[in-house]
């Protein structure tokens, strides 16, 4: 067992550590919640990260910080919780991680800092996220964020879209002096940590305590702006004096499965149904004017496996769903959702039915979606993703009763903010080209990153995808250099 | 916010609003929208932009009031905000000489038909105009497409206004007058569209349509306002709004615009209740309803 050439603050022997159970999560009583849109995770108490804490390894090499996208200095961070200076945690997060309250949230901890810790070889890893979570949020309750005093370079840079890569972006330059100006499309700050992620699972709050924090470090944010159609790159940058923008326009346009009856009424793509519940409170229908379709007793499916459709499907289980149903091609090893989300749904009740695939959507004769119609798979050999191809059964299929199916089976680019850039190189799918190591596109002083590079991925491999940017647009902005 | 710069009823229940956007009215080109917002518990609802002033930094819009926004938004006044207006969104209307060219407006479909007639004949196309509406009280925009059109015919449906009957009685006419016939631009109600379409079809005269599908974010983000093109889904704000009429299934499209008709009678006889007891309670309020009349 390594340890740190530094004195441990920890009293723990290395073997002693092994022997504390990974503490756990409090969390919401899953009966209870599955009718409430209230938070899930509770949060650690002091005490249990402190308990927690005293687990880490410290390890010489740790792993935790290589796996992670932006870098955590994971094991300083949690020798701090340990000796209970939470505040000077939170500063050390900070370092590397502008938004930690959130990512405590919804990182794949399992896949990343969680997934090669050392202690996973013998026991449960370290709470990493969880621990991450509590100095965020006890940072938070003490109100005590440091707004860092900069000298102003006097450089200008726009940053499209305040989703997650976005606002990284926009917190790591301002805090390098330059002026930032973030431009969103839609009415409320934030992307898909307010459209998408829904408030069991990240409280919008959270996000909101980020903004106003960015905001009190001097970040302008600018919203009804849609980047190609309210104002082009152009503009930005020879009208309106940008020396730099940064392009985090996110997933883009839902992609359908082509099957018949998809045009039916019941049947939404999950940005829609999650964009009316999050981002426009359907449910909170009447007092909110967006409608939603009521779902009191109603049999809801979800397709697909990832995050989305969990969170789709969840949220419908809130609104009263009777049976709320995952449809997924493959089997669970496959689904690509957080292990943790995959188990609070089980909990709540969602009925998971993998090897299974809808082949169209049935109707009334109002159009409105009656069953889906299914068939189940098997899987062949692995394709070109790595893993095993399913393959229909055949005589398999089967019709499930429904009133409301939502397709969550990933976004394709959105196409408008390269349409109306000349010369901004875009990939085969459509996606922006942009240099994996500086985030640096095809024209000169523009950048981009996230999942308008890389297609849908997590919140957190688009802030890895904003700090390279950030780090290259300052190196930019200071020789001038491209 | 967004300054209410002018508002003004053209008929009872279709007010136009001057909206300070200097933005979008940089931007704005015949056959765009824009997608607003009232106030923090609204909805997100298109409207078409009938015009804009780049120089003094505004977008017109034209609303009839159906449902609780468009009704809300129709009590709004000169001073008064609009908390999010986001545009211009979707494609430009595809402006080119043809020759000549029918404009078809229905009802409200006519101040989103005006840019279009105005920006066709500035391109050198014969543009004759036909607009029409229930009664003589709804017909609006005559004197502006007048300006912009080589000839314009009103129809109403009761004949209480130029001619008794439908737009495409006055389409039909032209058509068996031997009338050459370049292209069709048809904005209005969905039926109105459908028939316009219907008849062109049969003559093979190239006809383009403006759909109006339920929208939320208006960028191509939530797909909620997909429509059947010649049996495939496109969106129509970014693919649209304006399609081939030959190939819009309205069957679909009528379908869809009926998803939320349970929710959106309960909000408007929830709003109507409201309003009512706060007519009794404040003096003010009867002002709002005077809009109305």
């Amino acid at each position: 067992m390594t340890t740190t050439a530094k004195k441990s603050l920890n009293p723990l022997s290395p073997k002693e550590r092994i022997k504390v159970p990974r503490q756990l999560m409090p969390e919401q009583n899953a009966e209870a919640r599955a009718h409430n849109f209230e938070e899930v995770n509770l949060g650690y108490s002091a005490e249990l990260a402190q308990q927690e804490a005293l687990r880490c390894l410290e390890c010489a090499k740790p792993t935790c910080t290589d796996n992670c996208p932006v870098g955590i200095d994971v094991k300083e961070f949690v020798q701090r919780i340990v000796i209970g200076d939470f505040l000077g945690a939170a500063a050390k997060i900070r370092e590397a991680n502008v938004l930690p309250a959130i990512t405590g949230r919804v990182c794949p901890q399992e896949d990343q800092c969680e997934g090669k810790c050392l202690l996973s070889k013998k026991v449960k890893p370290l709470g990493i996220g969880y621990l991450e979570r509590f100095v965020a949020d006890y940072e938070q309750r003490m109100g005590t964020h440091i707004v860092p005093k900069v000298e102003p370079t006097g450089k200008k840079v726009a940053i499209v879209g305040s989703g997650p890569s976005g606002l990284t972006v926009a917190g790591d330059l301002i805090q390098r002096g330059h002026k930032v100006r973030v431009f969103e499309a839609l009415n409320e700050l934030g992307g898909v940590l307010v459209y998408g992620i829904p408030e069991f699972r990240l409280p919008k709050q959270i996000v909101r305590e980020q903004l106003d924090y960015m905001r009190a470090m001097g970040v302008e944010f600018e919203t009804d702006v849609v980047v190609g159609r309210t104002v082009t790159i152009d503009e930005l940058m020879d009208e309106e004096g940008y020396d730099a923008v940064f392009i985090g326009t996110g997933a883009g346009l839902p992609q359908f499965m082509n099957i018949p009856g998809e045009h039916l009424n019941g049947v939404y793509s999950a940005n829609e149904f999650l964009t009316r519940i999050n981002l426009m409170k359907a449910y909170k229908f009447p007092a909110y004017d967006e409608p939603m379709l009521d779902l009191h007793g109603k049999d809801v499916a979800v397709i697909g496996g990832g995050n989305t459709a969990l969170d789709a499907i969840r949220s419908a289980l809130r609104l009263g769903a009777r049976k709320a149903y995952v449809l997924y091609r493959r089997s669970e090893a496959e689904m690509p959702a957080r292990a943790e989300e995959a188990h609070h749904a089980r909990q709540e009740g969602i009925d998971f039915q993998m090897l299974t695939a809808p082949v169209a959507f049935l109707s009334d004769e109002k159009g409105w979606l009656t069953a889906a119609r299914c068939v189940r798979m098997e899987l062949g050999e692995p394709d070109a993703s790595g893993r095993r191809r399913p393959v229909p059964k055949e005589g398999s299929e089967f019709d499930l009763p429904l009133s409301v199916a939502v397709i969550a089976i990933g976004t394709s680019a959105n196409p408008i903010v390269q349409s109306t850039t000349p010369g901004l190189g875009t990939n085969k799918r459509g996606y922006i080209q942009a240099s994996e190591e500086t985030q640096r596109t095809t024209r000169k002083g523009v950048f981009a990153g996230g999942d308008i590079v890389t297609g849908s991925a997590t919140v957190i491999l688009a802030m890895g995808a904003g700090r390279r940017a950030s780090k290259s647009i300052h190196e930019y902005l200071t020789t001038g250099e491209w | 916010m967004f300054k209410i710069m002018h508002a003004q009823f053209l008929a009872p229940g279709i007010k136009r609003f001057v909206i300070e956007a200097p933005r979008i009215a940089r931007k704005q080109k015949p056959g765009q929208f824009v997608i607003l917002r009232i106030y923090e518990e609204g909805e997100r609802i298109p409207v078409t932009i009938e015009n804009s002033d780049p120089q003094k930094g505004t977008i017109n819009i034209v609303v009839q009031a159906a449902g609780k926004t468009t009704t809300l938004l129709n009590s709004l006044e000169t001073g008064d905000s609009i908390l999010d207006v986001v545009g211009p969104l979707g494609k430009p209307s595809e402006i080119a000489n043809y020759g000549t060219v029918v404009v078809v407006g229905g009802g409200v479909g006519t101040a989103m038909a005006y840019p279009t007639a105005s920006a066709l004949k500035r391109a050198g196309n014969r543009v004759l105009s036909i607009v029409g509406a229930r009664n003589k009280e709804l017909v609006i925009l005559e004197s502006e497409m007048r300006a912009v059109s080589d000839a314009l015919m009103i129809t109403t449906d009761d004949g209480s206004y130029a001619d008794k009957g439908f737009v495409t009685d006055k389409l039909r006419q032209l058509i068996q007058n031997g009338t050459r016939i370049d292209l069709v631009v048809a904005v209005g109600p969905i039926v109105m569209m459908k028939a316009v379409s219907e008849l062109t079809r049969k003559e093979n005269i190239r006809t383009v349509v403006s759909l109006n599908p339920i929208m939320i974010d208006g960028t191509g983000m939530c797909g909620g306002c997909r429509v059947m093109i010649d049996g495939k889904s496109e969106f129509a704000c970014v693919d649209g709004p304006e399609f081939d009429g030959h190939k819009v299934n309205f069957e679909v499209l009528v379908q869809r615009n009926a998803m939320y008709r349970t929710a959106e009678q309960r909000s408007m006889e929830e709003f109507k209740s409201k309003r009512e007891i706060s007519a009794q309670a404040s003096p003010h309020a009867c002002q709002a309803e005077g809009v109305q009349r």
